[in-house]
């Protein structure tokens, strides 16, 4: 229960830190990627920020046993860099760049009730289903050697 | 330079972080959205109820800066319906096959000091910056 609480009440928080750092708003996000137009930096201080304290937060918890609220931590393990982590952060930035909108200001966004923000979310809903249907499409092709449908499955 | 707001996205980062963190010392999760949503749009046994959690307070926290802060809602970019659907499954699909986003790779991978991470946010912060750069100066900043 306790760990459920502080999930919703961190998602309260994250939500206000995205508002007041303006990252719900797609202008601010392009203005940053926008290196050859008038550059608005603040993206880059908002990650300032958050990986300041998130810093210490990890160097803390490697300390730990455990979470307070849990019995283990569960954090990525993996330190292999592999193609698909390349392409699927590339076909991120490319949908990033083209909306200005990345997962968690887009789903905060959703509070606004604005149709472009509803639009922008179910599509992300079905990139996550059409994922999910390559890999299962690509787990029964793979004794028939599909090597294009091998790289994006393969883990 | 002139949007630049800098003591508010510093602050604003700044509680991102302490959010993160959190998750982290409390619960032991790593906070990445892409993740959290798909985790409770295809359900995995006894890994989704934190994630719908969270997800309520991310909707919960938009209700309140309706309500206290509504220029955090100003939509002041020019796209259509079509180009926001291609981005959103652009995102969605990529995030997947990427193993997270500006959160759980830019926020707390980086943080981490993770090899895998850096080269994400390296590579989506130039995808990312090549496109803008195609529709602001090539298109003429909207499409």
């Amino acid at each position: 229960m306790k760990a459920l609480l502080t999930s919703l009440f961190s998602g309260i928080l994250f939500a206000l830190g995205l508002g007041i750092s303006g990252m719900t708003r797609p202008v601010k996000v392009i203005g940053f990627l926008d290196f050859f137009g008038s550059w608005d930096p603040s993206l880059g201080l908002v990650m300032v920020g958050a990986i300041s304290v998130y810093f210490l937060a990890y160097r803390w918890s490697r300390r730990l046993p455990s979470p307070l609220f849990a019995d283990q931590f569960s954090v990525p393990k993996r330190t292999d860099l592999d193609a698909r982590l390349v392409l699927g952060a590339a076909i991120f930035g490319a949908g990033w760049g083209l909306a200005g909108f990345c997962p968690g200001p887009a789903i905060t966004s959703l509070a606004s009730g604005t149709t472009p923000v509803m639009v922008f979310v179910a599509a992300m809903g079905i990139g996550i289903y059409l994922h999910a249907w390559v890999v299962e499409l690509g787990t029964s092709l793979s004794h028939r050697k599909a090597p294009m449908l091998r790289t994006l499955t393969d883990s | 330079m002139q949007n630049f707001t800098p003591v508010a996205s510093l602050i604003g980062g700044a509680l991102i972080g302490v959010s993160a963190s959190a998750m982290l010392l409390l619960d032991g999760k790593i906070v990445g959205i892409s993740g959290i949503f798909a985790g409770v749009l295809r359900p995995a046994r006894g890994d989704s109820l934190w994630k719908a959690c969270f997800l309520a307070g991310l909707l919960a926290g938009g209700l309140l800066l309706r309500e206290f802060l509504p220029r955090a809602f100003d939509f002041d970019v020019l796209r259509s319906t079509g180009a926001l659907g291609l981005a959103g499954v652009l995102v969605g699909f990529g995030t997947r096959l990427g193993n997270g986003c500006t959160s759980g790779h830019g926020v707390c991978g980086v943080s981490r000091l993770s090899a895998r991470s850096i080269v994400a946010t390296a590579t989506f912060m130039a995808t990312g910056a090549t496109v803008v750069y195609v529709v602001n100066r090539m298109l003429g900043g909207s499409l």
